[in-house]
């Protein structure tokens, strides 16, 4: 009886390109630079379609570029073996603080933005850092608790503008500045941790996600890097927060959503976990998704629950890792002699 | 003055108990997530109150079809959701907790706010207890959770499903090499702990309106209570909601009602800063995993 | 056998642990010396590994002490005590999989011991990678240092985890069961890199069950059971002795 298998080949052209003489010809030098080109000029030009897809889509662009943020942070801290269920965590702390720094100190935003992104990544360092001796589910479980409570506790209190929050705060200098500053910073922050992830830092990073006990047996204290970690994780959040709350010109409660925490997850698992670029392709492909169904209301949560419960359990390689597969490699059918 | 702190105290603390039983049952003792604790404990509250309005069913019977219910629906998320995952806990807690939220938001967009439901008292009326007025439903509360505690410490310290589910929390394949079925066993424990998620829920819920927010705080409340008491000790569930409860009341009555919230969050940041795994937690810091 | 210092290395005094109801480690003691190589035998259950894992710091004793050079180590953290010069290998070898094998070793490369001991930068963490690999045997020239430590075999991961250890330049490593798995010819090549590593001057504790091999280079045994020392002495008279043959039911050690 004749049996058939699948197999799969790295495609030709990628062989070819994994010396330097990937140089010597534009067809192979295209493959390599094509798929990290394409988006970065992708982002760079969207922002100067405003005049023709209009203000609201510009809007959309901004919270993409803003989910996005959360859900390379939340890549970042599932490198190292953190899963965090509080992305809002950060998101809320960087907003409160820059809303803070604006109506009690008067501070414009190119103040108040820098040091709100470090200021909320101490303190949500200084928080998550009793939890990082724990085992990895405690992360999760205090990640998630903390915003919800932190909005309580701000409701209850009624410190920062309590239910109504700060509101009349200053804008962002003007049209361009919006549109370019997110789409920047998320390129950086792209680009950045996938260096970071690549060098033998990332390296260390990934081994305490795979086998602590070896890592720390290797003489290397795994709390100072999942320390160090949070902390850049969170200065990316932050960051989207303070941002976010100068683009609204609002700061209140709803900076500690659930929404805030869920969507990036989402984006992440959807995209591809670890590949810091497959949760900004699922945050491109999930917030603008979620704006067309804004009229839906909460069933858009329910929406990405059920999207996330599929991924999480189905399809857990995401969409990233299956494209590069794709790109990389070719299938055939082959017989079994 | 006094007393009434006692008692307040006491019926608060047996509230956050009876709440937390059914988490620390799955979780902090089989092991197995179930983040979807709010969202069952909500339906257990509509479905009851369905039950009622739209059947007409008596009482007892709603309560019994709606915990059978419950309880099947956490059997099934074991086999449906989390038998993929099992094992990689964190897959298993973003999975429960989607289908939590995707619970509760679905509640809210069907509009299960803006209607006032309520479950009716067990009993009505009340006594007084040390000068105390105190009504039956509450009393009935602290009867039903210190019941619940002791049939929880029995039922895992001396029965032999109980005993199992401590085992797959242990060492999933040593307790399969000794002829537990660690999927069933798990399944069993979901569907344990999500029936007592509706017990507690129709306890409870007649003290006030059936609302969304219930529903996270009710998650809130069972995280808190087992890390500050410890997730995987029976002692520590009654422990750390009776901190929790008694510091609430007393806050809510010599500081401020608003301030009780404020007491989960310090309490959670004194327990994780001076000793991380709860008080009567065993779980040791990540280096004693041998 | 090499000539061997006359300072203690280690001092292990009274330590004890238990698990719930379950008494691993019962009062065990010991002691090494520079340069001495020290066997540890015993059946199976018998502490060995929870031993290696009080005096490395995974596990915290109920009581005794741990002195290594001098210094109270008792309690500390296991990447102190690594940095403090003490390595370890596990049973249970659990490389980076998806990593190639000389990669494996970067995180060692990357710890302050290591950038200490060299002043300052390693310099190229790779070169030396490999560099060590060669040491423990893996062929230079070959692809085999840059496969993926996913389709190593069995006898090369062990190998790995020695290289791992002696990334950190220790001053006293400590060998769990790693002949376990090994084919005979894997061990007869790792044995001679063991017996130069302790010419050299490198103290060493190794447990282990391959017990020809072992009373070869040791210098000295302990034999544990149930938790609590039983013999001590050079290898022909822990064989000899009634204890350790009733531990073993007389069956390896008669070999």
């Amino acid at each position: 009886m004749v049996r058939y298998r699948k197999e799969r080949l790295d495609r030709g052209i990628k062989v070819r390109c994994e010396d330097i003489f990937a140089l010597s010809s534009y067809r192979e030098t295209l493959y390599l630079l094509l798929p990290r080109a394409l988006p970065v000029v992708a982002l760079l030009i969207l922002p100067m379609l405003k005049g023709v897809v209009g203000l609201y889509w510009e809007k959309v662009l901004i919270i993409t570029c803003a989910i996005a943020l959360l859900a390379i942070s939340w890549d970042l801290l599932a490198s190292v073996g953190l899963v965090s269920l509080g992305q809002a965590l950060f998101f809320g702390a960087g907003a409160y603080l820059a809303g803070f720094f604006n109506r009690s100190f008067g501070w414009p935003p190119f103040l108040t933005i820098p040091f709100a992104t470090l200021g909320g990544a101490l303190c949500c360092t200084l928080l998550l850092l009793p939890v990082l001796r724990l085992r990895g589910v405690y992360f999760a479980i205090v990640t998630l608790i903390l915003p919800l409570l932190l909005a309580r506790v701000i409701e209850a209190t009624k410190i920062l503008g309590g239910t109504e929050g700060m509101s009349a705060l200053s804008p962002l200098p003007n049209i361009w500045f919006e549109l370019y500053v997110p789409v920047i910073a998320l390129l950086v922050c792209l680009f950045g941790f996938r260096r970071l992830i690549n060098e033998d830092y990332g390296l260390v990073l990934q081994g305490i996600r795979d086998n602590d006990r070896a890592v720390m047996s290797g003489a290397i204290n795994i709390y100072r890097f999942k320390a160090q970690a949070v902390f850049m994780a969170a200065a990316a959040g932050a960051f989207a927060g303070a941002f976010m709350t100068h683009y609204y010109q609002f700061v209140g409660m709803p900076a500690f959503a659930l929404d805030y925490s869920i969507l990036p997850l989402t984006c992440a698992v959807l995209g591809g976990v670890g590949s810091f670029a497959g949760p900004v392709i699922g945050a491109f492909i999930l917030v603008p998704l979620s704006e067309l169904l804004r009229a839906f209301g909460t069933l858009r949560v329910v929406f990405y629950s059920a999207i996330l419960i599929i991924c999480v359990v189905g399809l857990p390689e995401g969409v990233f890792h299956y494209i590069s597969r794709k790109y990389h490699q070719f299938e055939r059918v082959v017989k079994i002699e | 003055m006094i007393s009434s702190v006692i008692v307040y105290g006491l019926v608060n603390s047996v509230i956050l108990t009876l709440i937390a039983i059914g988490f620390s049952l799955t979780f902090g003792i089989s092991g197995v997530a179930n983040f979807a604790y709010g969202g069952f404990y909500l339906f257990s509250g509509y479905l009851t109150w369905m039950l009622l309005n739209y059947l007409g069913l008596p009482f007892a019977l709603a309560i019994v079809i709606t915990v059978v219910v419950v309880g099947i629906l956490g059997f099934l998320t074991y086999w449906v959701i989390l038998l993929r995952v099992r094992g990689i806990v964190l897959s298993e807690v973003i999975a429960t907790f989607a289908l939590g939220v995707g619970m509760l938001e679905f509640f809210r967009w069907k509009g299960f706010v803006t209607y006032e439901f309520t479950l009716p008292f067990f009993i009505k009326g009340s006594i007084e207890i040390a000068g105390v007025p105190l009504d039956y439903q509450r009393l009935l509360i602290i009867g039903i959770g210190l019941a619940m505690i002791v049939f929880l410490y029995i039922f895992i310290h001396h029965t032999r499903i109980g005993l199992s589910f401590r085992g797959i929390a242990q060492n999933e394949r040593t307790a399969i090499s000794l002829g537990i079925e660690s999927d069933w066993t798990a399944a069993l424990s979901l569907a344990l702990g999500s029936a007592m998620a509706a017990i507690a829920a129709i306890a409870i819920l007649p003290l006030g309106i059936i609302s969304i927010n219930v529903g996270y705080d009710v998650l809130l409340i069972a995280v808190a209570v087992g890390i500050i008491g410890g997730l995987e000790s029976v002692p520590g569930i009654l422990v750390g909601s009776f901190i929790l409860g008694y510091a609430q009341v007393i806050t809510g009555m010599y500081i401020a009602p608003e301030w009780m919230m404020v007491v989960y969050l310090v309490a959670i940041v004194l327990v994780l800063a001076i000793k991380p795994s709860g008080i009567f937690g065993k779980f040791k810091e990540l280096e004693e995993r041998v | 056998m090499n000539k061997m210092g006359d300072r203690t290395i280690l001092n292990v005094e009274k330590v004890s642990k238990r698990f719930g109801g379950v008494v691993a480690v019962d009062g065990v003691s010991l002691h090494l010396q520079e340069g001495e190589l020290l066997g540890v035998i015993g059946p199976n259950g018998s502490g060995k590994t929870t031993l290696v894992n009080l005096v490395t710091g995974f596990v915290k004793a109920d009581s005794g002490r741990v002195v290594y050079k001098g210094k109270n180590i008792t309690g500390k953290m296991p990447y102190k005590i690594s940095a403090l010069g003490i390595a370890r290998t596990f049973q249970m070898v659990k490389p980076f999989y998806q990593l190639p094998a000389f990669k494996n070793l970067i995180i060692p490369l990357y710890s302050t011991r290591v950038r200490k001991l060299r002043g300052g930068k390693y310099g190229d963490r790779d070169t030396v990678a490999i560099d060590l690999l060669e040491e423990v045997g893996f062929e230079r020239d070959s692809f085999v240092p840059y496969k993926m430590a996913s389709s190593l075999p069995h006898g090369y991961l062990k190998r790995l985890e020695l290289a791992r250890c002696l990334t950190l330049r220790p001053d006293l490593l400590i060998l769990d069961e790693l002949f376990s798995g090994m084919s005979m010819s894997e061990v007869a090549s790792t044995l001679p890199i063991i017996e130069r590593l302790n010419g050299e001057g490198l103290s060493i504790i190794m447990v282990e069950h391959r017990l020809r091999e072992l009373f070869r280079v040791a210098h000295r045994i302990i034999a544990l059971n149930f938790g609590r020392k039983i013999a001590e002495g050079s290898p022909r008279e822990v064989t000899e002795s009634d204890a350790v043959k009733a531990a073993y039911l007389g069956s390896e050690a008669e070999e």
